[in-house]
């Protein structure tokens, strides 16, 4: 097992490299000289030679490439030419609310996702199995950015019993960041009536943006326990007597779920970029709306920093998945 | 050579149209391809006739009709500049499906081709393709493509290699797994054994076998490209004319007024729910039909 994780985090070190080549040459090829493009209408000739300082666009491109790829080993990602603020801690300080928000969704994906394909699989050919499989085809066809307006429209402004932005309700509550977890941070500070607010503004970002995972668990589930209801041991486990609730959970879920585990890691992915979606319609202060205030005020620098560092997460999520579904399945041997 | 081809090549060319046909036979009694088909060639049909359906020049509005509610006159409701919603999701059809298929056609060429040439050399070849897909594959789809049009600009084209550049390493990697299952299938070893050029068994006989998976992969990475492209207009990342019709722009900004005119939201994303599921429903179908395994 630590031959297989030490194997899989040297195979990142090619991957990052490329990632760095392929972000380093789009952001050269902005139209023009990109001290310009960064600074617009507003660029006087001392606010182009300081950018093109700070880019070093004076030095021969191999230099450039060097610089780029060691300060992202450091982590140094430069600072934002609009704010001028540090890049990797503007990101520090946003992913907890992304993270938040991704739990959330996931949440809520896991707990209707599996029953529902349990439910379905179980009842394979019926009605109900209809029913599921328009539910989730529906699901998987509905965007992010106009399930999140509905939602909004629906219980934020046609029957406002849920609220329509941010994280908390910051004139009721002032909560001490440590964290950044909203709810966390409540707890902390031993505010119970701000930890349910916090809660209640997760609900519709939520569902919005884990309608998708929730759809392709449900589908997956359904899949994997229709294969494994037709395995012997469970017609044994019913053979010999065994409530159906015991097979469930014994025999049939607990199998069922390898597939499942998998497809987890992989909607990371999708949670990362519907959280850009998602944060800007519920003016949620995360990562995913950080990006996009960037790609308005073109903010090169922190575009092109914030997608290494959401990839490299990514990257990450998808190694401990692999680790840990080798680790859940004695089947697979690593070698 | 010549007389060994002669053997061959009928053979399959018959066993390819019945498999055909016969997927095109069972495509017909599968519900989920006629209903996807059916609002796939709906949506096609109001892109190809537009300037005959749309009743508004989709690009003219007058401000005294801005925000007027769904009527009679104006079906779907008008926008802030008093345009006509339902004309601008009549015309929006044919950019917000066009650059769907230009990024769907993009991927497919350069994935198919990169997929055929790791499959069919292996060795280096197939190490160093399938190295810069795992790099391609790092980066979360949307995440890609925002990063590509903000740096490329806002253009139809570039819009659209954005979404493709998304889906190249997915087909790459579908078709050299397909070619990689075929090379030992017993109709290859066949030909290779009687002398059949490289090249040949390659287009002739392992090409045909492997374009099913790859014809229901891009079917869904239609409905995909659609949402992308969408995405990108809600972002403000859409053609650069705000006046040019395009799906996921017209949502852009509803959020602000959804209080007062929450139509502006409602049919446009209604236009991309429904394409998306026409093109997941026929994919579903031509899986189910092209899909040997699923053969009743």
């Amino acid at each position: 097992m630590g031959k297989f994780i030490l194997r899989r985090l040297l195979l990142l070190i090619p991957i990052l490299l490329g990632l760095t080549a392929i972000v380093f040459v789009l952001a050269r090829m902005l139209p023009g000289d990109p001290a310009s493009a960064i600074l617009g209408e507003r660029a006087t000739p001392q606010g182009l030679a300081r950018v093109r300082e700070a880019l070093g666009l004076d030095q021969p491109l191999w230099v450039q490439y060097w610089e780029y790829i060691s300060g992202f080993a450091r982590l140094d990602l430069g600072e934002s030419f609009i704010t001028n603020r540090n890049v990797t801690d503007d990101f520090l300080q946003r992913f907890p609310a992304t993270i938040e928000l991704a739990i959330a969704a996931m949440t809520f994906a896991l707990i209707l996702g599996i029953p529902l394909g349990l439910l379905t699989a179980k009842r394979r050919g019926t009605w109900v199995d209809q029913v599921g499989n328009v539910v989730s085809l529906v699901g998987i066809s509905i965007p992010i950015f106009f399930l999140g307006l509905m939602l909004k429209w629906a219980f934020a402004i046609q029957f406002p019993i849920l609220p329509d932005s941010g994280r908390i309700d910051l004139i009721e509550y002032s909560i001490p960041r440590v964290t950044n977890f909203m709810t966390i941070d409540a707890a902390l500070a031993g505010e119970w009536g701000g930890m349910v607010d916090a809660l209640r503004h997760l609900v519709l970002p939520g569902i919005a943006l884990g309608t998708i995972p929730l759809a392709i668990i449900m589908r997956i589930t359904r899949a994997s326990v229709v294969d494994v209801l037709n395995e012997d041991y469970v017609r044994t486990a019913y053979a010999k007597g065994l409530p159906q609730s015991d097979v469930d959970s014994r025999h049939v879920l607990r199998n069922a779920m390898l597939p499942v585990v998998t497809v987890i890691g992989l909607q990371t992915g999708l949670l990362l970029g519907g959280a850009i979606l998602t944060e800007t319609i519920f003016g949620w202060a995360g990562v995913g709306k950080w990006i996009y205030d960037a790609v308005v005020n073109s903010d090169y620098q922190v575009i092109q920093s914030g997608v290494m560092l959401l990839a490299l997460i990514f990257i990450l999520v998808n190694l401990i998945v692999d680790v840990s579904y080798a680790f859940l399945n004695p089947r697979i041997r690593y070698a | 050579m010549t007389t060994a081809e002669a053997t061959f090549g009928p053979a399959t060319e018959d066993q390819a149209v019945g498999l055909w046909r016969d997927a095109f036979r069972r495509m017909r009694r599968s519900p989920a391809a006629i209903i996807g088909g059916t609002i796939v060639i709906v949506f096609v049909l109001m892109a190809i006739f537009a300037p005959f359906l749309a009743p508004f020049d989709p690009t003219r509005g007058n401000l005294a009709d801005s925000y007027l509610p769904p009527s009679a006159e104006h079906w779907f409701g008008t926008n802030v500049q008093g345009q006509d919603v339902f004309s601008r999701i009549v015309f929006g059809s044919r950019l917000t499906l066009g650059i769907a298929v230009l990024s769907v056609a993009i991927g497919v060429s350069i994935g198919a081709f990169f997929g055929a040439l790791a499959g069919y050399f292996r060795g280096w070849v197939d190490s160093v393709i399938m190295r810069g897909v795992d790099i391609m594959l790092a980066i979360p789809g949307l995440l890609f493509a925002i990063v590509v049009v903000s740096f490329l600009g806002r253009g139809v084209v570039q819009i659209a290699i954005a979404i493709a550049v998304v889906n190249v390493p997915i087909f790459a990697r579908l078709l050299r797994g397909s070619l990689l299952g075929l090379r030992e299938a017993d109709y290859v070893v066949a030909a290779r054994s009687v002398g059949v050029g490289g090249p040949t068994i390659l287009l002739k006989h392992m090409l045909p076998n492997a374009v099913g998976p790859l014809i229901v992969q891009a079917t869904l990475a239609l409905a995909t490209a659609v949402v992308d492209a969408a995405a990108l207009g809600f972002l403000g990342l859409g053609p650069p004319d705000p006046s040019t019709p395009e799906w996921g722009t017209m949502l852009s900004d509803t959020y602000r007024y959804l209080n007062q005119a929450v139509w502006l939201a409602f049919f446009p994303g209604i236009a991309i729910v429904l394409s998306v599921l026409g093109f997941n429903l026929l994919g579903d179908g031509l899986r189910e039909a092209l899909d040997p395994r699923l053969r009743r």
